[in-house]
């Protein structure tokens, strides 16, 4: 069944909204690192072993958004953890 | 008053040369004094694209080293009566093209009145892209509706904001407009090419134009004729449309849309 909805799904063949969805994120995360302190990547990948020690997250699973509101920068930091992370 | 203008994109091969040669033929048809410069070093095109490649005499870079008056190396357009040409030098020597040098060209065609200086970039974010728009007023990145050339135009505009002459003053920046080619209204309804305001809508830029896909640039370019002279086709037009705009003109998007089908070829197909 499963199989016969991706049939169905890949031959109204939407790859263009793949496309857009995939560079949304790429290119807001390479604004952040842009306009950002140079650190930033490497904060990101020193962050990452930090939470990797306990928890086996993504690479991907790791979001540093970096805002600036009127006269202060917001480094914002959001972590999705796999679903059997808890236990 | 001369205004600046690059044409750049980050990614080659997505129609900088055309558009750098179309765009240039526009405004000089509308009377403005025009010259266009191939930043491209060690890898001239524009001469060929223009036409004007058994005319190369003397290029940038002898201009630049001292070795000939610009005058002597502008290279006047047969069809186009303020239209001057800047081709690249074929030399190795990436080094060969300087700031300074670049500099003092660009302000001798200001002192000469010229109202526009098209900067042809090449593609990349070396030296050469770096230098055709370090001066510049303006922007036409050049995007393709696909992934790395969108990504990469996101890189240009990253530079543009912060790598030049304007940016680097503050005063303002350089002004960007987004120019989509080889735009397919067939496959964005079939939901296979992302859209015109998708990719607005990723970049956060204002349309300039959109130029169809079609076999007419190359038959173009084969010929050594801007497409913007083959009066016949949909791209000639939807240049038109752009250097109406570049100008101030406001007018709609044109070609974005499907061609609507008659019943009986939907029925019939074809």
């Amino acid at each position: 069944m499963d199989r016969l909805l991706a049939f169905f799904r890949r031959s109204s063949g939407n790859s263009a909204s793949v496309a857009k969805e995939r560079l949304r994120i790429i290119v807001s995360q390479e604004r952040t690192a842009r306009g950002g302190p140079d650190y930033l990547p490497v904060l990101r990948s020193e962050l990452l072993e930090v939470i990797r020690k306990y928890v086996n997250v993504d690479p991907e699973a790791v979001h540093i958004n970096l805002q600036r509101e009127d006269g202060h920068d917001v480094l914002e930091l959001s972590v999705s953890l796999p679903g059997g992370a808890r236990s | 008053m001369t205004e600046i203008i690059v044409v750049t994109s980050g990614k080659g091969g997505v129609g900088k040369t055309t558009t750098s040669a179309s765009v240039a033929c526009g405004l000089a048809r509308r009377g403005k004094k025009v010259a266009v410069i191939d930043f491209d070093i060690g890898l001239r095109n524009l001469d060929l694209v223009m036409g004007c490649e058994r005319r190369v005499v003397y290029d940038f870079v002898n201009v630049i080293q001292g070795d000939c008056t610009l005058k002597q190396a502008l290279i006047k357009d047969k069809r186009i009566e303020s239209l001057y040409i800047l081709a690249a030098s074929q030399t190795r020597d990436k080094e060969a093209l300087t700031s300074e040098g670049v500099h003092r060209v660009l302000k001798e065609l200001e002192a000469d009145g010229f109202d526009y200086i098209i900067c042809d970039s090449p593609a990349g974010i070396e030296k050469g892209a770096h230098l055709a728009m370090y001066f510049a007023d303006r922007a036409i990145v050049v995007v393709n509706p696909e992934v790395s050339s969108v990504r990469d135009s996101d890189r240009i505009l990253g530079l543009l904001a912060s790598k030049t002459l304007r940016a680097e003053q503050g005063n303002g920046g350089v002004k960007e407009h987004l120019l989509l080619t080889r735009y397919s209204p067939r496959r964005v309804a079939a939901g296979e090419m992302m859209s015109v305001a998708d990719v607005k809508e990723i970049l956060g830029i204002d349309v300039l134009g959109v130029i169809p896909e079609s076999p007419d640039v190359l038959s173009a370019s084969n010929a050594g004729t801007p497409v913007i002279l083959n009066q016949e086709s949909i791209v000639a037009k939807a240049y038109e449309d752009a250097v109406s705009r570049l100008l101030g003109e406001e007018i709609p998007l044109r070609y974005i849309e499907e061609p609507k089908k008659s019943f009986f070829a939907r029925v019939f197909g074809g």
